[in-house]
């Protein structure tokens, strides 16, 4: 309760300050606006529903790319994690592109798949995808020797160790994955659209700066803030606060 | 013979050097017997026990479970861990379905779970997580895990190490009752003296540099047995006096390493 109120204070000031130095400064709307223009471009967005539409097509392309990256994240890191071959050729490659910024592919993926839904569905991939198979490798590896060996004393080898031990053992790392996979997604996501087509979130970003309604532009960056914090929060820091605590792996 | 631990050796190459654990192992354990394995820390206790439940290879000889020479893990044999080892994501009840899954129906299974569960009085535990269990508790659960799969012989190596003094003097005539309730052979795995002799048929004594047994002590006493009682003071005496030579061997060779290093 406490974190909440200082929260609401907080943000109130914030308002309060954007909007009184706005004022007293004299810029106009196209340049700098306040609070309250926002909030009328957003009542506005919302009323024609433009918006609606937004946040419905970008969740769409993240839900799609997210599911496909998830699986390909989650096949590859089980392959780099049991196969040492793979990881010492193929781990590097995704080890090295990680530290590419998934837009960069954006002018490629234009190029073979046309300024459309599946250029961004492509960058979406590749944003998630990395990190996922990165975290899965690392939980597939870090699965405690005692809970294999306990599990051979019971009969169980091979597809079934797999299935029954070694997978559940390294959830707590595939969640932290799916999150960063997410993130990563989101992030790529906006970026995409900002320089492909539309519709989406980003896409309305880049015409409403083309038609100069920074009003606009800045309720959008709004909005994209917090959907990413609403699901980073409220949605996947509280599964992994729980996964941890049931596997036994929380610090305090 | 049913439990033949047959001319054992094992060695371990570390960076080319060959460390001698176990040399020249021998023992015969009979059925419904409870032996406890008992020497200083580093003597190889944990590896022979491991070569039992078929975890490891030794380097040479063989250890034969009614006849059959061990190659593999299997149900025949459950081990009981220092660390209960139950698997996090499965319910107490379902961690005692575990090695069930296979042979028998979910039913079955299910109401196996519950009598053994029953037997180390845990049945209002079922739905609960391992991580709201206590450690006695969780390895209560872990040996009604290993019980339920009805093995020929329960190996437990430390299982009630990691546990206060109170809950393992429970644990102790827990593990005691089920032991007579069951009659299954155990092969249980020990540093301390008074542990060995409150619960053991038998007592074998291993030393250390390298790991040899170097008694194996019957314990003919009637059960329960107290700490307090006569036969078992000086049973205690002998045996620490055996074990003292070889931990006073650990101190020697580490104040020779330490004046080398
Ligand atoms: N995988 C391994 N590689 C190399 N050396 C090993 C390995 N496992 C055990 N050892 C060595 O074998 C010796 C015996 O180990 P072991 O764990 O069997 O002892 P223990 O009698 O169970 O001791 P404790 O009472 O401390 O559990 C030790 O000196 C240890 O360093
Ligand atoms: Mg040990």
């Amino acid at each position: 309760m406490q974190r909440i109120i200082k929260q609401l204070i907080f943000f109130a000031v914030l308002l309060i300050a954007w909007e009184g130095i706005v004022r007293a400064g004299g810029w106009t709307p196209d340049v700098m606006p306040k609070p309250t223009d926002v909030w009328q471009a957003l009542v506005r967005g919302f009323a024609d529903r433009t918006l609606i539409f937004d946040l419905a097509a970008s969740f769409q392309r993240l839900f799609i790319g997210l599911l496909i990256s998830l699986a390909l994240g989650v096949g590859l890191g089980i392959l780099l994690a049991k196969s040492k071959t793979a990881d010492e050729t193929l781990g590097s490659l995704i080890l090295a592109l990680q530290s590419v910024p998934s837009i960069v592919w954006l002018p490629l993926a234009i190029m073979w798949f046309g300024l459309n839904e599946k250029s961004v569905i492509f960058i979406v991939v590749l944003g998630g995808t990395l990190v996922m198979t990165i975290n899965m490798r690392m939980g597939i590896k870090s699965v405690a020797p005692l809970y294999i060996r306990a599990a051979q004393t019971m009969g169980s080898r091979g597809i079934d160790l797999f299935v029954r031990v070694i997978f559940p053992a390294a959830i707590p790392y595939a969640v932290t994955g799916v999150r960063l996979a997410w993130a990563f997604a989101w992030r790529a996501l906006m970026a995409a659209e900002i320089l492909s087509t539309g519709p989406g979130l980003g896409y309305t970003l880049k015409y409403a700066s083309d038609f100069g309604d920074m009003s606009l532009v800045i309720a959008v960056m709004i909005l994209i803030g917090i959907i990413g914090s609403i699901v980073d929060y409220a949605f996947f820091q509280r599964v992994e606060k729980n996964v941890m605590r049931r596997w036994g792996l929380e610090t305090n | 013979m049913f439990l033949h631990i047959d001319h054992i050796n094992k060695q371990f190459t570390n960076s080319n050097v060959v460390n001698d654990v176990l040399v020249d192992v021998n023992a015969v354990i009979n059925e419904g017997e409870f032996v406890s394995i008992l020497g200083p820390s580093g003597c190889g206790k944990s590896t022979l026990l491991s070569m039992v439940a078929g975890l490891s290879e030794a380097s040479s000889g063989q250890i034969k479970l009614e006849g059959k020479t061990i190659k593999k893990p299997g149900k025949d044999r459950g081990m009981v861990f220092q660390q209960a080892a139950l698997f996090p994501w499965l319910n107490v009840e379902e961690n005692v379905m575990f090695p069930l899954k296979k042979e028998m129906s979910k039913k079955e299974a299910k109401e196996r779970a519950r009598k053994f569960l029953q037997m180390v009085q845990l049945s209002h535990y079922g739905g609960h997580y391992p991580h709201e269990l206590s450690g006695g508790m969780q390895q209560r659960v872990a040996i009604a895990r290993a019980l339920a799969m009805n093995p020929k012989v329960l190996l437990m190596d430390e299982p009630f190490g990691a546990l206060d003094e109170q809950t393992r003097a429970r644990m102790h005539t827990e593990l005691e009752k089920i032991w007579v309730e069951t009659q299954k052979t155990i092969l249980f795995v020990t540093h301390s003296i008074s542990e060995s002799i409150k619960l053991s048929d038998r007592i074998i004594v291993m030393g250390t540099q390298p790991g040899t047994i170097i008694a194996d002590i019957p314990v003919n006493l009637q059960r329960p047995r107290q700490f307090d009682q006569k036969e078992v003071i000086q049973l205690e005496k002998k045996i620490s006096l055996l074990l003292k030579n070889e931990i006073d061997k650990v101190v020697k060779e580490e104040l020779a390493y330490a004046a080398n290093h």
